[in-house]
């Protein structure tokens, strides 16, 4: 059976409600960060592990997603259970280098997961080993709204120069050619991140977020001077400090703007706003420097066992399932994202996710996105810069300034 | 033992009763400030080895800019704060009279104070919310182009304390009507009588009068404006781009947010502001010292 319950004492009771009910069973308790919809779908999951598994019971307590990333540090610490969320990248190097992460690489290794999980095994490795299982990612790229194209009579661009052509026109009719919706941040680091991968290919991109190339280097300038062909002239929607990303997607749902540099997830802010299959379009972000291997953005979500883990074998059978295709599919089927399983399918009714399908698995390499490419400190310190840049883009020598700084204190 | 407790009782009854709110105060208030002054002298992430690195942790705080905007936004908060002090004196005032029904305005002048600080912060952001706020709107009337406050490095700061100070103003000002329940009368009416009225009135017999009500308004007043951190944090999270950070708000990002993993530096931050906030508090110890003992 499965329990989900927030909060630590629901989660307590339940254990020991469980540890008298089934004696005979053994408990495997998971902690996550689920919206309803993915939790449903982890459920339902789960589920078919403990049907699999009859002697194992999983009891899943699930967190706020935002509190989620506080509470993690300490119950890693203190009540560890016997497998629990995280992210990939570096995201979860502080927890693979304090030790609070176990190497599951035999996990990989006996399942063949090198290969079907083979997208996403490099983000998931740190000293050559794997610490963790991913379970799903999304595609990121411009999503746009079909019916504004029509109204201005623009065609919807296949390189960068047309992409800034129709900002103009967009400007014209007074649409937004471009929102986002900075106020938490890191929307504004998808765009840094596509432009700087577009002009300057993944490897680089990959060095500056390791911080192995000064941010006062030519070729992030180079970046910033195309970003710069947005910001100046206005065609970003103003004011995008104030404003969460969902007000952004309003913005683009109310025709008030053209294009959105987002991720997947959020088709359904969109689709509950009123756009459909035939309005909202998606698009790859558009080549900038020609030639370069497309790298796209696929951020990664994690299953990890903690060091404190009571019932790691357990814990391990659960990873090899979550791994696998079957598990995968229906996980993302119900949720509306991509399976890391190559093995695994995507609903052919969905041209978003067939679309992002297409995109990744073509993509020369993925990046996980900047705030989990990025050490935590120069994430907080580039977002800021990013945000900075698109409201006063002449401040860019001393913002660049400042993340090299910045850049001299946390790499060492 | 029994002998030494019958001779002593009196000398010791006052320690009893104290111990246990002392025992508590130590273990939560008076340790955690020594803790946090060792572990200013750490680098540490708040799982892994610290490790001791001695003041590096204050020599990179006094070369760092968002410490900077944030000292300098709390001292923008502490000045502008201030301002709840007269006018919460100016509504209690204005309040203090006998009309049908006042006890309803009363408390409905105390609301702001009764709603959660995130409330406030939250209905204050949609107030100055860009394209749909009503401030925003209000602005784009008069002036063409609209305002977001929360946008705009200029303003930012601003726009939160006066969030802040809705609240605030409030609370001063029950303080200030309490303190005018014990005006004496006679003493009104004896000015009266000598021909004092209107400012003379409230600055000579009045305003003496409510000095106990002032000087606890503007030890809240000054300790809340050192403290903000709620509104910061529900309204724009320090942004845009770290310009409406306050020292308290800088701490926690820097120890314990999605993107903090520096227990030792923010307990740096911590430190200083704690410094700060000593200074004031020594005044104000020292005044309630002063005026116990003349008694």
């Amino acid at each position: 059976m499965v329990h989900s319950k927030t909060g630590a004492l629901a989660a307590v009771a339940v254990l020991l409600l469980s540890g008298s009910a089934f004696a005979q069973t053994r408990t495997l308790t998971y902690n996550a960060d689920y919206d309803p919809i993915p939790l449903a779908a982890m459920e339902a999951l789960i589920a078919d592990f403990e049907a699999a598994n009859p002697d194992i019971d999983v009891v899943l307590n699930n967190f706020d997603h935002e509190g989620y990333k506080t509470a993690i540090r300490n119950f890693l610490t203190t009540d560890a259970p016997d497998l629990a969320n995280w992210y990939a990248g570096n995201r979860m190097a502080p927890f693979v280098n304090a030790g609070q992460f176990i190497d599951v690489s035999d996990v990989w290794e006996a399942n063949g997961l090198g290969d079907a999980l083979g997208s996403a095994k490099a983000s998931m490795t740190i000293d050559g080993k794997q610490w963790g299982v991913p379970y799903t990612y999304y595609q990121w790229g411009i999503y746009y709204n079909r019916d504004v194209y029509k109204q201005v009579g623009v065609e919807v661009p296949t390189t960068w120069d047309g992409f800034i052509e129709n900002c103009a026109k967009f400007k014209e009719a007074g649409i937004d050619c471009l929102t986002t919706g900075t106020s938490a941040l890191w929307p504004g680091a998808g765009i840094f991140d596509y432009i700087n991968m577009r002009t300057n290919g993944y490897e680089f991109h990959m060095e500056l977020t390791a911080g192995k190339v000064a941010w006062t280097d030519d070729r992030v300038k180079a970046t910033f001077a195309q970003w710069a062909k947005l910001a100046e002239p206005g065609y970003i929607t103003a004011n995008h400090a104030a404003i969460d990303w969902q007000d952004a997607a309003a913005l683009l749902v109310q025709g008030k703007a053209a294009n959105y540099v987002m991720g997947n997830f959020a088709v359904g802010v969109f689709k509950e706003g009123g756009m459909t299959n035939d309005t909202l379009g998606f698009m790859v972000f558009p080549e900038i420097t020609p030639g370069i291997p497309r790298a796209e953005e696929a951020p990664t979500d994690t299953i990890h066992i903690p060091a404190g883990a009571k019932n790691v074998d357990d814990a391990k059978k659960f990873l090899a399932f979550v791994a696998s295709a079957d598990a995968q599919t229906k996980w993302n089927t119900a949720v509306g994202q991509l399976p890391t399983n190559k093995n695994s399918t995507v609903p052919a009714d969905d041209p978003f996710l067939v679309a992002g399908f297409e995109t990744l698995s073509t993509a020369y390499a993925l990046a996980q996105f900047f705030d989990r490419d990025a050490p935590a400190e120069m994430a907080k310190a580039g977002m800021e810069g990013f945000q900075e840049f698109m409201v006063k883009p002449e401040r860019l020598p001393e913002i660049l300034d400042r993340l090299e700084k910045v850049r001299g204190q946390v790499y060492k | 033992m029994l002998a030494y407790w019958k001779t002593n009782q009196r000398r010791l009854a006052p320690w009893v009763f104290l111990a246990p709110g002392m025992f508590m105060f130590a273990v939560y208030v008076i340790i955690p400030i020594f803790q946090s002054m060792w572990i200013s002298f750490y680098d540490w992430d708040g799982l892994g080895e610290a490790v001791w690195i001695g003041t590096e942790n204050y020599v990179e705080l006094a070369d760092d800019d968002a410490f900077y905007t944030s000292l300098y936004n709390n001292v923008i908060w502490l000045a502008m704060y201030l301002l709840a002090v007269p006018a919460g004196l100016l509504i209690a005032i204005f309040l203090n009279q006998t009309v049908w029904g006042i006890r309803v305005y009363k408390s409905l002048f105390f609301f702001p104070f009764v709603i959660s600080q995130v409330v406030v912060g939250l209905m204050f952001a949609w107030f100055y919310a860009p394209n749909f706020g009503l401030f925003y709107k209000l602005t784009e009337i008069v002036f063409g182009t609209g305002t977001a406050v929360l946008a705009d490095e200029r303003f930012v700061t601003y726009g939160i304390i006066v969030a802040g100070l809705w609240p605030q103003i409030a609370y001063v000002m029950i303080l200030y009507l309490t303190g005018l329940n014990n005006v004496a009368p006679d003493q009104v009416e004896a000015a009266r009588l000598d021909g004092a009225k209107g400012w003379r009135m409230l600055w000579y017999v009045i305003l003496p009068q409510l000095r106990p009500a002032t000087f606890i308004a503007v030890v809240v007043t000054v300790i809340g404006a050192l403290r903000s951190f709620d509104l910061v944090s529900i309204m724009t999270g320090g942004g845009p781009y770290g310009t409406s950070r306050v020292l308290s708000y800088y701490m926690y990002e820097q120890a314990l947010s999605e993107y903090g993993y520096r227990m030792g530096y923010g307990a740096a931050i911590a430190v200083v502001l704690f410094g700060i906030m000593m200074i004031f508090i020594s005044g104000f110890i020292w005044k309630m010292w002063r005026d116990e003992t003349e008694r």
